[in-house]
């Protein structure tokens, strides 16, 4: 296993962990979440295999549902959004590309294009989650509510661990 | 052949893509099954350990709540039992005691590990399990009222489904009128509950008392719910739409007890075979 992978492997519990002990119990006005594990998957190096993307999205659902008591509603927005990063990834390429072994982070590519990025998905996993969970669309307006500020809640934290982990590096 | 091989191959993202999604498509529906998967669910062994460390931190800081709470709750239960004593005494029931009846539930107190109130469907996980003598299908009270009934146990803890959860009835009653309805949670406010199937011709109020209503063999009777804290009555609907309010705060929930009756073998087998002489 290389560097990266192994510092992926930990990465993995931490933030499973975290989301299941802290941020499971941090719900704001009723209806925002903050599903900061979507990110390990968003976070994965640009070349890693759409296979592996979605056996990773598929445990670390599991794990995330074993500890909601909502067997495979996690695991299965998640491995939606392993299945669909790459191609997403390829509709956005920058211009000249993305250098080999490089993470599609904040500070790789810019915040515009990270915007451009997270979004759509963090939405898609959002909006498969909460239908699913409402078993169909009978509560639409209450679902489509938690999806928005799911989606704000969740984008901010992202954009901020974003910007600690630049102000790190440098 | 070869070509089917080539073609699968060819596709194979888009095959275990398809193939996953099914498989949590089953886990889904499986999981919505009363008394479903036993091992899955955050009574397994390792989750339930990690919970319960997580929440004996966090405990620390609500002791004095906690303490509070239970202190009241001893008065209550202590001022219950002079007047139950008293009245005894007075009417010279003392030889009265039906043991049968007396015994008719158990109590098992148990601590809430895990609990949410914000998801559609809401489960709540306690450190008693098979080992204490709990089955799925129990009733789960607390001081303030009932909160719901056992899902799955696992050898030390289990998961019980909360009263909010958009799956869940339970049988009640208008404590005033008699009158039976249902309880089912919108999956909205966790502080409101519907209550359904009140018919035009009652007359419920703001303020009227909603309690168990002990027909289904799961609650005992009368165990409070909550209070009636809006009433709606459309032109065409043969039902009113009432708000009650929960007696229990569930985002505050830290003792329960699980209900064990020792009658309800013998109802349900009552009523199995009455309903197989209708038929």
């Amino acid at each position: 296993m290389s560097k990266s992978g192994v510092i992926h492997f930990f990465l993995f519990f931490v933030y499973a962990l975290a989301q299941v002990l802290l941020l499971k119990n941090l719900v704001l006005f009723n209806t925002a979440f903050c599903f900061l594990y979507v990110v390990f998957i968003l976070l994965l190096p640009v070349e890693t295999n759409n296979l592996l993307l979605m056996l990773i999205g598929f445990l670390l659902g599991f794990t995330i549902d074993i500890f909601y008591d909502s067997l495979g509603l996690h695991a299965m927005a998640l491995v939606a959004v392993g299945y669909v990063r790459n191609y997403w990834l390829g509709v956005i390429t920058p211009q000249g590309g993305y250098d080999s072994g490089v993470t599609p982070t904040l500070a790789s590519n810019g915040l515009q294009w990270f915007l451009i990025y997270s979004i759509p998905l963090l939405f898609f996993h959002h909006t498969i989650l909460f239908f699913v969970e409402a078993a169909g669309f009978s509560r639409f307006g209450f679902t489509l509510l938690k999806v928005i500020m799911s989606l704000l809640f969740t984008l901010s934290v992202v954009l901020i661990l974003q910007y600690f982990s630049i102000e790190r590096r440098r | 052949m070869e070509r089917l091989f080539k073609f699968v191959y060819k596709y194979r993202a888009f095959f275990t893509f398809l193939l996953l999604q099914l498989f949590c498509a089953w886990l889904v529906v499986e999981n919505n099954q009363y008394q479903s998967t036993r091992y899955f669910n955050s009574s397994n062994r390792i989750a339930a350990n990690i919970i319960s460390t997580s929440q004996n931190i966090r405990e620390y800081f609500a002791l004095r709540d906690i303490n509070t709470e239970l202190a009241g709750e001893n008065a209550t239960l202590r001022k219950q039992l002079d007047e139950r004593n008293q009245l005894i005494e007075e009417y010279g029931l003392s030889q009265l005691k039906n043991a049968v009846i007396i015994n008719r539930f158990e109590y098992i107190s148990a601590k809430v590990i895990n609990n949410s109130t914000n998801q559609y469907k809401n489960f709540i996980t306690i450190n008693k399990g098979a080992a204490q003598g709990l089955t799925p299908g129990m009733a789960v009270i607390s001081q303030q009222g009932a909160i719901g009934k056992v899902k799955s146990v696992s050898d030390q803890h289990a998961v019980l489904i909360s009263l909010l959860n958009i799956d869940d009835h339970v049988s009640s009653k208008i404590k005033r009128t008699g009158h039976f309805g249902t309880i089912q949670w919108d999956g909205t406010d966790p502080r409101l509950i519907d209550l359904r199937y009140i018919p035009r011709h009652v007359n419920p109020a703001v303020g009227d008392t909603i309690v168990t209503s002990g027909y289904n063999a799961v609650f005992p009777e009368a165990i409070l719910i909550g209070i009636i804290k809006d009433v709606k009555l459309s032109e065409e609907s043969p039902f009113y739409q009432i708000k009650v309010e929960l007696a229990q705060d569930f985002s505050k929930l830290a003792f329960v007890e699980v209900v064990k009756s020792n009658l309800r073998a013998e109802q349900d087998s009552l009523e199995v075979t009455t309903k197989g002489i209708q038929r």
